[in-house]
């Protein structure tokens, strides 16, 4: 068992970290400073899949690379470059070396990135991805043999499966709708898009028990680098909305402060939230050296 | 033409569910020309519905569905508009543009009877925005009427992903997100539970043409007869 589901089923109070592999093959500053900020401040590291399909190293080596530091990653999988014979293979492969914690999303557009002529494929959905985990998991893969029966595995992995959310998106219902689906399929923890309004995150828990979802959610914090950022995102980050009070909080700082005024916010936030969720995932942006200090603000 | 395969009945009645009460709707254009459609056919799925305990309340077909003014325009008799009143769900018989067509304007849940394999290269009318898939495994009978496979920008088939923004998809702005769609006319039919049903991954083998229909595509049924080898007199 994974230590993120450990004490995810302890009722433990759970943070997360997130990074991003290169564009390139210089993949050791990213490892390194998850290893002097990380480690010690969060349960797990989440390596991001060819975020926003801006083409990268993948997920799996970076994933890798964070367990030779003694780091337990959570590998994320899109559905949006490989189709299911390639996601099974990559899961398989994801088992045979030692990770255990994986994140079914379905994966930005290739018109979101820098390869906008790419092929997007979307065999499976973010859905149909965990159910192929669990297929894996009992002993067979999707396919079928020649009599129509499963194909029979040559050992099988354990996964702890996850999902994600978007918890203020403007109309919150369908989102939460297919995470009741996401948990039917298997699903058994939820890290979310980033929430700055608790208000909202509470609308959304409240339908949550609504629909009987009983996984534990890790609430996103992801960290404001600006002003400008926050504006950003309010125009282009689909159910992300920053409130006015903590844009003009960010744009009346100083701007060497920014960074300690911005780990405060997000303690802040999950302050507000701790008791609404099991845990937060933190999403710095390349800001790693400021985890701590979030914690701290948290109170964690 | 359209290249179009009935549904086995047994997937039709699961998709009408518990409703007793169906009106049929054909379409007199495509489906005529690739026997699967017209009025023949229809009788032939009235009969079957009947036998298995469902209220047919009327039959029609129209010359093309995939245009809603004809469409709309067959239901201003009276007659017509009560056989449809009293309909829970109305069965298409046509390609997936006519069941969607038909959905947009009737509110009433539409059930496909047919399985769209191909559009090839005659469609046709193509009046509005309604696309076909051509994924030859219609879910239209789950989603509304809304097609997932084209209104969706990846396709999905289990709901919305977390790029929806404010009922527009992450690929545009001026792109409606389909399964906001969906989720909209669903609540407005009272049938969001629908959304709750798990969808397998696609078959994508679904969307080739089988051969036996690669061969016999004739758009005339002339053709078709003229292909044919003369009968044998018998004794």
């Amino acid at each position: 068992m994974s230590r993120l589901q450990e004490k995810l089923s302890r009722g433990e109070f759970t943070v997360t970290g997130e990074i991003g592999p290169p564009k390139g093959t210089n993949i050791d500053p990213v490892i390194h400073e998850a290893g002097e900020y990380l480690k010690g401040s969060v349960t797990a590291v989440n390596v991001t899949d060819i975020q926003t399909a801006v083409m990268r190293a993948s997920s799996l080596v970076g994933c890798v690379k964070l367990k030779e530091k003694g780091i337990e990653p959570v590998l994320q999988m899109v559905c949006r470059d490989r189709n299911r014979l390639a996601l099974q293979s990559d899961l398989l492969s994801a088992a045979i070396l030692g990770i255990e914690n994986v994140l079914s999303i379905t994966g930005d557009h290739v018109v979101a990135g820098d390869h906008k002529g790419a092929m997007p494929v979307y065999d499976l959905d973010s859905v149909g991805l965990l159910q192929a985990m669990a297929k894996l998991e009992s002993g067979t893969d999707m396919g079928l043999d020649n009599k129509g029966a499963p194909n029979a595995l040559d050992g099988s992995p354990k996964f702890f499966k996850g999902c994600v959310v978007t918890p203020c998106a403007e109309d919150v219902e369908p989102q939460v709708i297919k995470l009741a689906k996401k948990a039917e399929a298997g699903a058994q923890f939820v890290q979310t898009q980033a929430v700055y309004d608790p208000k909202a995150f509470e609308k959304f828990i409240n339908l949550v028990k609504q629909y009987k979802i009983k996984i534990p959610i890790l609430v996103g914090i992801v960290m404001l680098k600006n002003a400008g950022m926050a504006n950003y995102m309010n125009n282009f980050v689909p159910g992300v909305q920053v409130p006015k009070e903590i844009t003009k909080r960010l744009k009346e700082t100083d701007k060497k402060e920014v960074p300690k005024v911005s780990a405060q916010i997000c303690g802040q936030l999950i302050r507000d939230m701790k008791g609404m969720c099991q845990g937060a995932h933190l999403m710095t942006l390349g800001w790693d050296r400021y985890v701590p200090d979030i914690v701290a603000a948290a109170g964690l | 033409m359209l290249l179009t395969e009935a549904k086995p009945v047994g997937e039709v009645l699961n998709l009408i569910g518990a409703d007793k009460s169906v009106f049929l709707l054909g379409c007199g254009g495509c489906p005529v020309g690739a026997q699967t459609g017209g009025e023949e056919k229809l009788a032939g799925l009235k009969a079957e519905l009947e036998k298995a305990g469902k209220k047919v309340t009327g039959s029609m077909v129209v010359d093309f569905l995939c245009n809603k003014a004809l469409v709309g325009s067959r239901f201003f008799a009276p007659a017509r508009a009560a056989q449809l009143r009293e309909a829970s769900r109305v069965a298409v018989v046509s390609c997936g543009v006519g069941v969607q067509s038909a959905a947009a304007i009737l509110g009433k849940p539409v059930v496909p009877a047919l399985n769209t394999i191909s559009t090839n290269a005659v469609q046709g009318l193509w009046p509005s925005e309604e696309r076909c898939g051509q994924c030859g495994d219609c879910m239209l009978g789950m989603t509304g009427g809304v097609c997932p496979i084209t209104t969706c920008s990846k396709s999905l088939v289990n709901g919305t992903c977390g790029g929806t923004n404010k009922g527009k998809c992450e690929v545009s702005p001026e792109k409606d997100c389909g399964w906001l769609m969906i989720y909209k006319r669903l609540k407005a039919l009272g049938r969001t539970d629908d959304l709750r049903k798990m969808n397998a991954p696609r078959d994508h083998s679904k969307s080739d043409i089988p051969d036996r229909l690669r061969k016999s595509v004739h758009w005339a049924l002339e053709y078709s007869k003229a292909e044919e080898p003369p009968k044998q007199a018998t004794a």
